[in-house]
Order: C-alpha cells, then structure tokens, then sequence
C-alpha cells in the first residue's frame, strides 16, 4: 500500500465489484473454515448424544428380556414333609436346599425324555443351567399350596444369568473357557432345550417390579424397589419444594425490600444453585442423620437433602414466572382496594402458576437423576431388596433410589449386572422423558404471553 | 401506483453513483418498499425524509446489502453502483460495503480503544502494510471525522468513553476510514444534542467534498440544511424526489406538501 | 406414633378454632358481614395461626433439644471403663439408644411387659433373648450397665414425650383463646393474618440461609473433628493419600493412614482440565454457530438436541464412561492399540465425557452472553465491510468475553464438583502422575468411598471425608462468587 493509496479517497474506485480480489477470496475463506468449526461443535455435540443414546439402547434392552425354563417338578413328599402330616410349620423346616435337587431332577429328566445326548450325566449338572432362585420360587409355592406335595408341578423358572447371557449373545463358548460356572457341554444343552422350546426368552416383567437380589443372582434383580423408593422421595421433595419455594419467590419478588438481608438471601439461593450435589449429601449426614437422629437410608431423609439441593433451582425458575407476570395486573388489583398480599395470592399466583409447575417438575426431574448425595445418606444400592410395607414404611424404611441402584449393579463384578444397569436408566430416563414432556406440554397449553 | 416526481434537469449522467431500478423489498409478507427508482449522485448529500415506518431506512440498507443480515428480507428489482449490479450473484457484500460505508442512528463504538476502533475497518481490508501507515489512517481519518483534537491525547482510552456526540463523530470516522465511496448515514443525529447535532452536521457538509453522502432523518430542517438533493418516502412509495430546494418550497405531489407542511407524519 | 397423633391434635383444634372464630366475628356483627372489618374467613383463620404457630413451634424445639438433654443425663450414668479400646463415648450412646428403641419396641409387639422393660435387676440374657424373639437387632456388646441406661433412656424419653404433648396441647387451647379474643367486628383480622403470611414467606426464604449455613457448619465442626485426631500439616502437604483399613497409630505415634490432599486435588484438576479442554471449544462454537449463523429451523433442532445432554443424569454419564467409552479407549491406546494405558478407568475416560457433559453448559451460558452483545455492535461491523467471522471474533467475542470467562469458571465449578462420573470413570487410585491415561482420583471420589465404606465414623478415615468436603465447598464457591459477579457485571455493561 503506498502512501498515495491512503491519501486518495477512491482507491479502489476503479475495481470491479463483479471480481472478487484476492483479499476478499482468502477472507471468505477464513470465513468458510470458521462456519466449519462451529458446524463441526454442533454435529459434536448432536453425535455424542447420539451414540449416548444408541449405547444405552443397545446395552439396555436386553434387561428388559430374560430366559426362563418350563420344567416339571415332582414335589417329593419324602424330602419336602417327611412326617406327612402337611403340617405347614413342618414344611417350612425344608430350606431351600431341600428343593433344589427337585428342581435340578425335573430338568435332568427332560435330557431322557427327549432323547438329547449329552456327555452330562449327573443330575447335579443342572445346577449351572438354573437360577439359585428357582428352588425359593418352588418352595413358596408349596409352602402357599401344601396339598400339592406329591403331584408333578409345571414351573416356570429363572435360567443362570450365564445361559440368558448366552441366548443374548453376551456369553458365548470363547467366553465360558475360563468361567467354573458353565462349560461349553452345558451350551450345547441349552441349545437343544431351546429348540424343544423347553428355554424361551421372554419379556421380563420382574426386572421393572423386582428387587435387588443379591451378587450372583443377576438373572432375578429389578428396579422395583428402588423405583418405590425414587417415588417416595420424589413425594417429599414435591410436598416440600413447591410450597417452600413458591413462598421464598413470593416473598422475593413481591414483598422483599432493598435491604442487606435481601441482598444475603439472593447471593445464598445463587450460590446454592451451584454447590456440587455431594456437599448436599455432606449437609444431610451430618444434620439429618447425626445431629437429628433421622433415620439412615430412609426415603424420607434423601428427599429432605434433594429438597433442599432442588430449591434454589425451583426458586430462580418460579421468579422468572412471576416477574413475566405484568405489573399492570398487580396495579389493577391494588387499584380496587385489595391488599398486596390478596393481589398476589388471587391474581399474580395464579397467573404464573404454569410457569411455577413447569420449573417444579423440572426441579424434580433433576432430583430424580441424583445419585452422589444419596450414597452419603445411606441410600446404597444393594439396601433396596425388600418392598415397603405401607406409606410409612416408604417414607421411613431403609431404600435406594432409581440411580442409586444404576450404580450398584455398574460396580458388580458380574457383566450380567452392566445388562441391567443399562436397562435401568432406560426406566430411569423414561421417568426423566415423562417428566420434561408433562412440563413442555403445560408449558405449551398455558403459557402466557403478555 | 403513484407517479414519482423526479425533477432531472442539470443533472449529468457521469455523476450517477447509485442508481436503483423498481426495487422491492419484502419483509416476510410485508411489501415494504414498492417500485423504488432512484438515483443518487456523486459529492452530492442526499436526503431520505419521510414519516416513521416509511421505508426510507429499509431502503437506505439495501444500498449496502445490511439487509442481508435480516433472515426474513427479500431485495427485487436493480441497484447498480458505478453501473454495477450489486445484487449480483458474482457480488460479495462485504467488499461492497467496504466501498459503501454505513453510519447507524446510535452510536455504536466497539468495546475497544478508539485506535482500534478506526483502525478495525483498515484492518480487516488489509489498507495498511505497516503501523505507521495505520497511524497515517486513523489521523487521517479521525481529523476527517472532526474530533482529532479531542481525541489525540487518549486515543488508547476506550471508545465508549466518549460522549455521544463524540461517539458519533467517532462512528463517522471509523466509516472513513475505510476509505468508502458512498456514506449511508441512518438518522446520524437522533440520539445527539442538539449541539452535537450541529457539530455532526458541519462535518457532514464537508464530507461532501470526497464522497456521496445518502442521509436519512425524521428532521426536514436537517434535511433542508444538509442536503443537495432530497427524497420524500410514503408508506413505502418514493414519492417525490428533487433538488432540496425545490422540495421545500415548491413540492409537486400534494402528500410531500401534506408532510412538509406538518399534516401528515 | 404419639407425636403423628399430637400433630393430629393440633390441627384438630385448629380447625375448631377456625369455625369458632369465624362464627363468634360474624355474631359480633349481627350476623352482617358487611359491618365486619375483615371478610369472616379472616377471623377463623387469625385461630388457626394463633393455635398452630406457637404449638408446633414448641414441639419442633423440643423434639430437637429431647436427645441432647436425655444423652447428658444418660452418659453420667455409664462409666468410663465401658468405653473399650477402639470405641467411643459416642459409639456407646448409639448402642444405648438401639437397646431403648429395642426395648420400647419389644413392648410395643408384646414380647415384653413394660414391668420386665423397666426392671432394674433384669437379667442381661433373658432380655436379650426377649429382644432377639422380638426382632430387634442385639449385638453382643450390650452389658449390664448399658442396659441400664437404655432402660434409663426409654423411661425418659416416656416421660419427656408424656410432658411435651401436655405442653403442647395447653399452648394450643390457649392459643385458641387467644386467637377467640379476636373475633370481634372491629378487630383488623385480616392485617393480623396478612402480617403472619409475611413471617411465613420470610421464613420460606431464609431457607436458604440456613442451608448455608447447615452446610458450613456440618463441615467445620467434623473438619475440625478431623484435624484434632490427625494433623492438618500431614493432610495439606503429604503427597500420598493411601487410607488404611483399620486406622491406628505406628511406633512414633503418626497415624498409619496417610490422608494427604494433595493427589485428589491434582487428579480434580487434571480431569477437570481434559473436561474443559473438550466442552470449551465444543460448547463456545456450537453457541456461536446456533446463535450467530444457524437459521430458526436448524436453532430449533439442535438446541434442543444439545440441551437433552444437559438432562442426562449424571450417573448415565458414569455408566457411559465406564462401560462405553473405557473399553473403546482400551482398544485405542491401550496394550492392543498404542500401549499407554492399562485399564479403562482413567483420567483421559472420565475428563473426556464429563467434557461431553459439560458441552451444553458451556453452549446455553455462552448463547444467552452472545445474544446480550447489541445487534447495534455487529451492525457497525457489517457496515464496514466485515466478514461474519471477523465480526465475531473481533468484536462480538471480546465484548462477550468477561461473560464467556464467568461461564467458563462456572463450568469449571461443575467439573470439580462432579462425582458420579468420575466414581465409575477415573479409578480408584490416587495419583500423582502427568500421564492421562492412568487411573487418579478426585475429591469427591474419596468422599463419597470415605463415607460409604465400613470405616468407623469418628474415625480420621471417615471423618476425613469433611475436610474434603471443605476443601471442596471452598473452591467451588469461590469459583462461583467470582463467576457470578463477573457475569452480573458484564451484564449490567448492556442493560
């Protein structure tokens, strides 16, 4: 550039629009690069939660099917009511242990029956093919049906975690080399059962109405509990939220004057609303459960601790409906002789009420997806193997929680359990989805725009 | 349609800078400019006048293509810049707006130093080889925009220090230093005191000198002031364009009276 | 359950309050409403405040100051050669309060008369065989003076339970008269009541304080708790943190456990960094791109889409980490691929999909900045003939940038905070090493593996898990303070 260039106003009078010089095409350039990034940060962003999704689909169905086997057990009165007295506290004495040979014989007759060859000959060989759960689930039923003993009984029961793994592809014959549970011998069985029919997959109602059970047994653990126990804690922290953060942003917003005080409660829900989850969970072992005694592991308790980590979201959400709220309403209201608190209560509240349920319910669903200050206060996993017996039961007894659970099984050593860790957060995020579509819809319906 | 009165008597064909053919500009569904035939002349200041929501500013932006930044805004018809189609698909808007510089209704310094601020424009063209020659620019430009001496001692103060009448000179000043062939000024003076009104205004009569300066503005003494030529919009139409003078005194069409005379607007 | 049933009480006489109080104002007025200097509802109401208030007010004071007052009695009776090696004061008092709960509920399922719960001379085996057929839980460390002071303990708490429903229930049948003085015409109800209403949501809003505060004394008291039984000089500048299993004390004296922060504070920050290293640049050109150059209908999809990311809980994330992303990082570079990592729980796992996490966070915060910069700014730019990308990085980044920089901060706030994905993703093993595909640790890792594991909890293993906390809370909320105040101040620049 000369100095001549600078002092002419037209100095590029005599160029053509129509041509691009060199400059403007390296500038386009380096403008085209940069629309690459940011296109490239969005698709980022839209794979990863693509392949998030496609992971947890994947992994997780699979939980939602389980193998059962049909056999046919001859309920022996010699080994199950030795007395034959079909006194109920008699049978009762006979542990499970008792049953299992029953159950091992029912299959192991079906090898014959069928004609299948098998280098198995032993009828103890069954055992790897069975869930431990079955002999309970004969038991129970005998003990509910004493006058059953000595018929031959139809059961539908558990396989081994190890032979659903291998009708789902998880286990195969490479893989069961270096297992002492099953052998490939046992695989071949399986495959011939499979063709009688005698091993089906099936949908697995249990896995979402279930307990945990316990470390090898992943073929019977379900969500049920902890589910129930999601729900009972989502209910505390609904009753307590939702009235105690609407209160807080009424006073805030409508009543609150300029003062210290003021200023000390914006600055505290501010800083709240960032506070990692766990010190939540520090905060409520030691005052809920040392300083007032609560009761550990309870429901009641973690809904207390995410009440107390999902107000300040529900507070900076309910005065954002609040303050959408015209001040031409509140005047309107003042104007005919109401008092500031009849004019809040009768036309403001109602007025940003969607808006309020919309943010509360996706307070909830947050709280719901909260896993790290549950497993201070004692809501572990491996807890949630008995149902509540009631609603006090629910909100006092020792549970877990939906994501408390997710992350048991994930840290067992079994692969079985990753199955359903996965197909637990299939449940978990369609709780998650129910949520935040309930709270689209609400918004859709009944949002105001002033 | 309506008629355009345009009075073209001494007006030689050399001198044409800017020459719009039928233009229409939609917005969305709105039909906001409707058959625009123009032309705007070389050192010459030229004034769009008009009631609110005329159209004169939309149109003020097509002569730059700033519309192409609104998502919703549609150009038909013809602008041609030195015979030049500047719609043309062949045509990158930001090398046209290089040589069509804008000024906008509020002072819009960058969040930088006022050195950076002119210099940002001379920067981006590549109009400097070396920091002394940018230093030859922004003098150049900052005693062309008339706030040099206000301004020489801090000029690494930020630009949003100043006050609006200095911002505004400021604005003016980063535009020229561009080196721009035609100025677009949209209502330069509506947010400014009446004293920098005034000092915005000189400053506008001497950039006469080197450029085509279109000016929009809701004031007609402004216009009557500043300008060579004026245009009268109406609810999207041109109604009447001319010698300022003439436009003032002797309007041809009975709504450019109406306004000039204050019945409507 | 007494105290469900006393609640009941309360709320009973409330009611009546409520009926009375509205028929006596309405009878002082003739019956006419209109004479009334309050709508009719507004006297009952002004009972029911003046019977609930005070009543409950005192029983959630009794109910907390009970345990505290009943244990000091209680530990003056047991003697200092109960409390055995290893054990605590306090550890005792649980064992007391287990035995009285026992007994009170063996009673309460007729395994036991209350005659034979409150012997004195009962002897130590056939109690505890009662309390066995009973269902309750007997370890085998109750002795005779325990026992005592459990039955000293549940004779208490009876009684103590006994005087406050009667206190209870006295203050609100007076606060039943007290509210009835009121029903008059000319009483101002509804002021009374609206003033109550006010007290009422003031309270609601201190909640926040007083979380506040509950948070920061429950970590000084056991952070101090902490330092007492092991140096703080060992946990801010040992660079080992190798916990041991049953605690104890070496020949000189030292703890055996060694507690230093140090290695949690660098596995956090390494594994924060890798997080940022990955949402920063994703998050602030996604936001860029939706804001500045994506068309409504792109905007519609892929904010969304970005924002679902943000809804994931964090324990899907961890279970991604875990089971997803380690193994594929395994096939990479671990003794197939490229040989520099040995397992899939890593510090390169956890960072980079908390990275992914942490994506939308940068993007929403980053968006709402970009589109407070006045549109005037890019127009100015546009005017002088800049390219799209010119305009934002020259003018819209740095204006956006104090914003940008207080997103980021809060986003590193979120990295340090999180606990889910690096308990599954980043190992268990704390380490001081620069190699990222090994197993570290963080923080809150430790907290949560101090705290959920079997150690004793007045022990420094346990109680460790507060300093932590502290460490924690401290920095996250200075990170946040800070954050917040440059984004309010940024923010107030264009209002």
């Amino acid at each position: 550039m000369t100095d001549a260039s600078i002092h002419s106003p037209a100095s590029g009078g005599k160029s053509s629009l129509l041509a691009l010089d060199a400059r403007t095409k390296r500038r386009n350039a380096a403008e085209a690069r940069f629309r690459m990034y940011g296109i490239s940060a969005v698709a980022a962003g839209v794979f990863f939660l693509v392949v998030l999704l496609g992971a947890i689909l994947s992994n997780g169905v699979g939980a939602f099917q389980q193998t059962f086997l049909t056999v046919e057990v001859y309920l022996d009165p010699a080994k199950l009511d030795k007395k034959g007295q079909r006194d109920i506290a008699d049978i009762k004495k006979v542990s499970t242990f008792g049953y299992t040979p029953l159950v091992q014989q029912g299959l192991f007759d079906q090898i014959e029956a069928n004609g299948i060859e098998t280098p198995l000959a032993k009828r103890k060989d069954m055992k790897a093919l069975i869930s431990a759960s079955a002999a309970a689930q004969v038991r129970d039923f005998v003990i509910a049906n004493p006058d059953r003993i000595g018929d031959k009984v139809e059961f539908r029961v558990l396989t081994s975690s190890r032979v659903d793994g291998y009708l789902k592809g998880r286990v195969t014959r490479e893989s069961v080399a270096r297992d002492k549970n099953i052998k490939p011998v046992h695989l071949d069985l399986v495959d011939s059962f499979t063709d009688l029919g005698i091993i089906k997959k099936e949908f697995n109602w249990s896995f979402i109405t279930g307990a945990d059970a316990s470390e090898s047994r992943a073929e019977q653990a379900g969500m049920g509990v902890s589910i129930l126990g999601s729900f009972f804690m989502t209910l505390v922290v609904l009753a307590l939220a939702l009235p105690i953060g609407v209160a807080a942003s009424i006073y805030l917003e409508e009543f609150a004057p300029q003062n210290r005080f003021t200023d000390l409660i914006e600055v505290n829900i501010s800083n709240l609303a960032a506070v990692p989850s766990i010190v939540f969970g520090i905060l409520g072992l030691a005052v809920f459960i040392q300083f007032a005694h609560l009761p550990q592991s309870a429901p009641l308790v973690g809904g207390l601790v995410l009440t107390l980590m999902t107000l300040p979201t529900i507070i900076i959400s309910t005065r954002a409906s609040l303050k959408s709220v015209p001040p031409s309403i509140r005047d309107a209201a003042l104007g005919i002789g109401a008092s500031k608190m009849q004019a809040v209560f009768h036309h403001v509240l109602p007025l940003a009420m969607p808006g309020i349920l919309t943010g509360t319910i996706i307070g909830l669903a947050q709280a719901l997806g909260e896993t790290a200050p549950l497993l201070l206060i004692g809501m572990v996993g491996y807890i949630a193997t008995n149902y509540p017996e009631g609603i006090a039961s629910g909100f006092m007894d020792p549970n877990s929680a939906m994501p408390a659970q997710i992350y048991e099984w994930a840290k067992r050593a079994d692969p079985a359990y990753y199955e359903r860790a996965w197909g637990g957060i299939i449940i978990l995020l369609v709780f998650l989805l129910t949520m935040n579509i309930i709270a689209i819809i609400l918004r859709r319906r009944f949002e105001r725009r002033w | 349609m309506y008629d355009v009165h345009t009075h073209r008597a001494e007006t030689n064909v050399d001198d044409i800078k800017i020459s719009a053919n039928d233009v229409q500009v939609y917005y969305g569904d709105t039909h906001a400019i409707k058959d625009v035939s123009i032309e705007i002349e070389a050192k010459c200041v030229t004034a769009f006048i008009g009631p609110s929501g005329c159209g004169k500013s939309t149109f003020l932006r097509c002569l730059n293509r700033m519309n192409d930044t609104i998502d919703i805004c549609r150009v038909e018809g013809q602008i041609l810049l030195d015979e030049e189609d500047i719609y043309d698909k062949r045509v990158d808007p930001v090398q046209l707006r290089a040589k069509v510089g804008m000024v906008f209704q509020k002072p819009n310094p960058f969040p930088k130093s006022i050195y950076d601020n002119i210099a940002y424009g001379p920067r981006i063209h590549g109009l400097a080889n070396s920091k002394a020659d940018l230093d030859v620019i922004v003098e150049k430009s900052l005693r062309r925009g008339a706030i040099w001496d206000e301004v020489k001692d801090r000029l690494h103060a930020p630009g949003t220090g100043l006050s609006g009448g200095q911002q505004q000179r400021l604005c003016i000043a980063r535009a020229v230093a561009t080196e721009p062939e035609v100025l677009l000024m949209d209502e330069p003076c509506s947010a400014l005191d009446p004293i920098a009104t005034a000092q915005v205004e000189e400053l506008i009569d001497e950039l006469r000198q080197d450029y085509s300066v279109v000016i929009v503005t809701h004031s007609m003494q402004q216009a009557a002031r500043v300008s060579q030529k004026t245009a009268f919009f109406h609810l999207g139409n041109l109604v009447e364009f001319g010698e300022t003078g003439k436009i003032f005194t002797n309007p041809e069409d009975p709504r450019t009276e109406s306004y000039i005379t204050g019945r409507i607007g | 359950m007494p105290v469900f049933w006393l609640i009941l009480i309360v709320l009973g006489l409330a009611a009546v309050g409520y009926i009375i109080g509205r028929q006596r104002a309405l009878a002082s007025a003739g019956g006419d409403s209109r004479h009334l200097h309050s709508l009719p509802s507004y006297y009952g109401s002004n009972v029911s405040i003046k019977v609930m208030v005070p009543a409950f007010f005192l029983m959630i004071v009794w109910l907390l100051a009970q345990p505290f007052v009943i244990e000091g009695r209680v530990s003056g009776m047991i003697p200092e050669s109960e409390i055995r090696e290893g054990s605590s004061a306090s550890l005792l008092m649980a064992e007391v309060r287990r035995a009285s709960e026992g007994l009170e509920n063996a009673v309460a399922g007729g395994f036991m008369t209350d005659e034979e719960a409150r012997n004195a001379r009962a002897d130590l085996s056939d109690v505890t065989q009662r309390l066995k057929d009973a269902g309750q839980v007997v370890t085998n460390t109750i002795t005779q003076p325990i026992l005592k002071a459990a039955q000293a303990h549940r004779a208490m708490v009876k009684s103590s339970n006994l005087y406050m429903s009667i206190a209870v229930i006295a203050i609100a049948v007076a606060g039943v008269f007290w509210g009835l003085a009121g029903a008059k015409a000319d009483f101002r109800a509804r002021n009374v009541v609206e003033r109550s209403i006010r007290w009422l949501l003031v309270a609601a809003a201190s909640i926040a304080i007083l979380t506040t505060i509950g948070i920061v004394l429950s970590l000084i008291f056991n952070t101090v708790e902490f330092f007492r039984l092991y140096p703080a000089s060992q946990f801010f500048f040992n660079p080992t943190w190798l916990p041991s299993f049953g605690g104890g004390i070496d020949a000189d004296g030292n703890p055996l456990s060694k507690l230093g922060i140090i290695p949690l504070l660098w596995g956090t920050l390494y594994i924060s960094l890798i997080a940022l290293a990955v949402a920063v640049p994703i998050g602030l050109f996604a936001a860029i791109f939706l804001s500045e150059y994506a068309g409504p209908k792109t905007r519609a999809i892929a904010k969304p889409m970005l924002e679902v990311l943000a809804g994931i809980p964090t324990i899907v994330y961890g279970l991604f980490a875990l089971l997803t992303v380690g193994p594929l990082l395994i096939g990479v570079f671990g003794d197939d691929g490229l040989g520099w990592m040995q397992a899939g729980t890593a510090v390169m796992t956890a960072g980079l999909v908390m990275g992914i996490m942490l994506i939308p966070f940068v993007s929403s915060l980053s968006d709402d900045i970009i589109n407070a910069v006045p549109q005037a700014m890019r127009d100015g730019s546009y005017g002088l003939g800049a390219t799209k990308s010119e305009t934002i990085k020259q003018v819209v980044l740095p204006a956006a940038l104090p914003g940008i920089v207080g997103a980021i901060l809060l986003a590193a706030s979120r990295a340090i905070g999180e606990t889910m994905i690096v308990v599954l993703g980043a190992g268990a093993a704390a380490r001081l090493s620069l190699n990222p595909f090994e197993a570290m640790t963080t923080v809150t890792a430790k907290i949560v593996s101090q705290l959920t594991g079997d150690a004793d909890f007045a022990s420094p293993e346990a109680l460790v898990a507060f300093a932590l906390g502290m460490t924690l809370f401290i920095i996250t909320l200075g990170l946040n303070v800070f954050a917040l105040y440059i984004v309010r101040k940024y923010r107030e620049q264009y209002d």
